[in-house]
């Protein structure tokens, strides 16, 4: 287990690098397109779905609160 | 009311409409450049708002013909969640006025009819604080909330419409149905107004049911 888990994040590594390494040339890829706005995009993402976590939470703790009674 | 299903769409749908409202195509125009993306944001603000105070004057009319004090507290919360995103939807204008129309508040019919409808529902709070007495304060907020919400909706619908108003569909002004050629930007519009309804939707009933938790602790103790 411990041996599947260190190569493949090993393997996991060894491609981040290798993908840094390519940097000369810049490229359509992922979060570097088009001026990087999918940064921006992903950032207030994960805003709103911290708000939507925030808002299902305090549901289920009103729903137990409901059921105290 | 308290299902699961609903609440998760609003999430998705407000998700969506970020995701298509940044990454998505519009129609390139001189001045608005990219700030077009705003009706995805600063537009369905408003249509929360008036989905809650519609909420709140049919809650009120249901009060005053049954007497039920559950109704009236439906209507209380359900302005007050609808003047937070009211407050949105003027800060989100005036940030995006200041920069495309030059000012943050030029004299526009809509801007100063949204104001005067902000300090309206304001005062029915302030009017609910100052009556002491339950029943009447129940009652007496419930008549001035059913006359003010045609009112909101001359403000802010009626009157820009009929006179000259910077914002888009009055005075001869066109609408962003005619501007938005291929139709691109309608469905991603209409899924932020109703992922934004369902969220102030949300929100009201949480108020709601932390009232009424409050409301029998006080009738215990």
């Amino acid at each position: 287990m411990k041996k599947i888990f260190l190569s493949t994040s090993f393997l996991f590594l060894s491609l981040l690098s290798a993908f840094a390494q390519s940097n000369g040339v810049e490229m359509a890829t992922g979060l570097r397109s088009s001026g990087k706005i999918w940064v921006v995009v992903l950032v207030v993402l994960t805003l709103f779905i911290g708000i939507f976590i925030y808002l299902f939470t305090m549901d289920r703790r009103i729903k137990k609160l409901e059921k105290d009674k | 009311m308290r299902k699961i299903w609903w609440k998760i769409l609003a999430a998705s749908f407000v998700c969506i409409s970020i995701v298509a409202g940044f990454i998505g195509p519009v129609p390139e125009l001189p001045i608005l450049n990219e700030t077009i993306r705003n009706v995805y944001f600063h537009v369905p603000m408003w249509f929360a708002m008036i989905t809650l105070y519609t909420i709140s004057m049919v809650y009120s009319v249901k009060y005053l013909s049954s007497g039920k004090v559950e109704f009236d507290t439906i209507a209380v919360e359900a302005v007050n969640t609808g003047i937070v995103f009211c407050f949105l939807g003027l800060l989100t204008g005036m940030q995006w006025a200041n920069i495309t129309w030059g000012d943050p508040w030029p004299n526009d019919p809509k801007l100063n009819g949204s104001a005067i409808a902000t300090l309206m529902y304001l005062a029915y709070l302030v009017l609910r604080n100052a009556l002491e007495e339950e029943q009447k304060r129940a009652k007496i907020s419930a008549v001035y909330n059913i006359f003010a919400f045609p009112i909101m909706v001359v403000l802010l619908y009626i009157l820009p419409k009929l006179t000259d108003s910077l914002h888009p569909g009055s005075g001869g002004n066109s609408t962003f149905g005619d501007l938005d050629m291929d139709n691109y930007m309608r469905p991603v519009f209409y899924t932020a107004v109703a992922g934004w309804i369902l969220t102030g939707v949300w929100i009201c009933t949480l108020r709601y049911r932390i009232r009424l938790i409050e409301n029998k602790r006080t009738q215990l103790s």
